[in-house]
């Protein structure tokens, strides 16, 4: 009865700039909210940022083995013996800050894609395929979060520099442990910027799920 | 009509027919065991190049008819074809592929997109057909020009007024020269002098590029140059009347 339907070509993936345009328009458009979901990671990563750099120097200033400075380190209650490494305590203590921050970003994001079911909706309406969605909230979630832990990682830098000069004054440029610094700030990145992928997952999944009949849906 | 008959008939106009739904049923499942029915068996042939209004009160099933139509919603039972293609075999991708090159939309809300310039949003779905982004750009001035904003081009929605929207909408809609344009009380939220525009701006098109409109509507105006109209009634065709049969005097009051 019907002649055979026409073979649908392979849809061409949308390239990543456009993605990228797409998402960098909308937290433009959103700042304010894109920054307080960002403020979040800040805090997190520097924390995070904060507790490496630490060790670093402490460690690197116990192998520095100097009297004057042995007792510094007395008077700040750093256990010598144990080499300065991070007790059970403070990595729980690490661990449950990030993992309040993913929270923190999934509730963002999960919001971010309640609010723009409509917006969703049409971009489906108009082609968009799911490939197209998941990607956008990717790399609105990366960029927030590597934004944010740049930001956090800078600030744990300035903290933990303050902090150190304070406590064991020039001792602590002078056994500047340029390697461990280095080797502590990407990994503060890096787990920045898992974090925010990770926490993409879920409501770039649900984003994608959204129907384009949501589009006509009239708000009222 | 029987069902042989019907589709005899309409084998012989084979060619016309851009969408055929035959005999779609849409049942929604409630809680408590309870079948809404929003569409109970309707067949109809839309023809290309033809200006079809849809109207029927709320709840009667107008909007889940023109969901059905428009690919965006598939039915319970029957079959609906869009441009010889069986909306029901298709997987997300293809109908993706569907909705972008075969399908305009335009909303009651102009759903355009507030993060992106006039520009952006015409081009958009050139962009997901896969056109480079220069050929994109070139082919959106263009269709701006077509909807009367060629000095709009880098303005964003909030920028512009209701009419202006829906003239990016309408540019969006027909980004791909798609076959039919789907429009949802586009002039619902307009005042009549900018309504009418988009009226003649949608019925130029339909002129011009022989595009099929489809449209929900209650505006007498867009009543007026449609070529038929159809009521929906508790999932039913209950009317399918051509515009020459109709008395419809703009300014007052329809009595069916």
């Amino acid at each position: 009865m019907m002649p055979k339907q026409d073979v649908i070509p392979e849809q061409t993936a949308v390239s990543w700039p456009i993605v990228m345009s797409v998402s960098m328009a909308g937290m433009r458009r959103r700042f304010s909210r894109a920054m307080i979901t960002m403020v979040g990671v800040v805090l997190a990563i520097a924390f995070l940022c904060y507790m490496l750099l630490n060790e670093t120097f402490v460690q690197s200033m116990i192998a520095e083995g100097s009297d004057d400075l042995n007792i510094l380190l007395q008077n700040a209650n750093v256990d010598i013996l144990s080499g300065g490494g991070t007790d059970q305590m403070t990595v729980l203590l690490i661990g449950l800050t990030l993992l309040t921050s993913l929270v923190g970003i999934i509730n963002a994001m999960l919001m971010a894609v309640t609010e723009r079911v409509r917006e969703i909706g049409t971009l489906k309406c108009l082609g968009a395929t799911d490939q197209f969605v998941v990607r956008t909230y990717f790399v609105e979630s990366a960029v927030q979060g590597v934004c944010g832990s740049a930001l956090g990682m800078v600030l744990g830098l300035v903290v933990s520099m303050v902090v150190n000069l304070k406590t064991y004054g020039w001792f602590a440029l002078k056994t500047f442990p340029a390697g461990g610094v280095v080797v502590a700030l990407l990994v503060s990145l890096g787990a920045g910027a898992v974090l925010s992928v990770v926490a993409a997952i879920i409501p770039a999944y649900m984003a994608a799920r959204k129907q384009p009949v949501e589009a006509l849906r009239v708000e009222e | 009509m029987s069902e042989t008959e019907y589709l005899k008939d309409a084998e012989e106009r084979e060619e016309d027919i851009v969408i055929r739904a035959i005999d779609v049923k849409r049942h929604y499942h409630g809680m408590d065991g309870n079948v809404t029915k929003a569409l109970d068996g309707i067949s109809l042939d839309v023809l290309r190049g033809e200006y079809l209004s849809i109207m029927g009160p709320s709840g009667s099933g107008k909007s889940t008819l023109f969901n059905m139509i428009g690919g965006i919603d598939s039915p319970t039972e029957g079959m609906v074809f869009i441009d010889e293609i069986d909306v029901a075999q298709l997987d997300s991708y293809e109908l993706a592929w569907l909705r972008c090159h075969k399908i305009g939309y335009i909303f009651q809300s102009y759903n355009i997109l507030p993060v992106l310039t006039a520009l952006e949003n015409v081009t958009l779905p050139m962009v997901f057909a896969g056109n480079s982004p220069n050929e994109a750009r070139e082919k959106g001035m263009a269709i701006l020009e077509t909807v009367g904003l060629g000095d709009r081009a880098l303005h964003r929605p909030f920028e512009m007024s209701g009419g202006q929207q829906q003239r990016v909408a309408v540019g969006r809609a027909i980004a791909n020269d798609p076959v039919i344009i789907l429009a949802d009380e586009p002039t619902a939220n307009l005042d009549v002098h900018t309504g009418e525009e988009i009226i003649e701006l949608l019925n130029k098109l339909r002129d011009e590029r022989g595009i099929t409109i489809i449209s929900a509507t209650h505006d007498m105006k867009m009543l007026d140059v449609s070529t038929r109209i159809l009521w929906i009634r508790d999932g039913k065709v209950q009317r399918l009347e051509e515009r020459k049969n109709l008395n419809i005097e703009i300014g007052r009051i329809e009595s069916e």
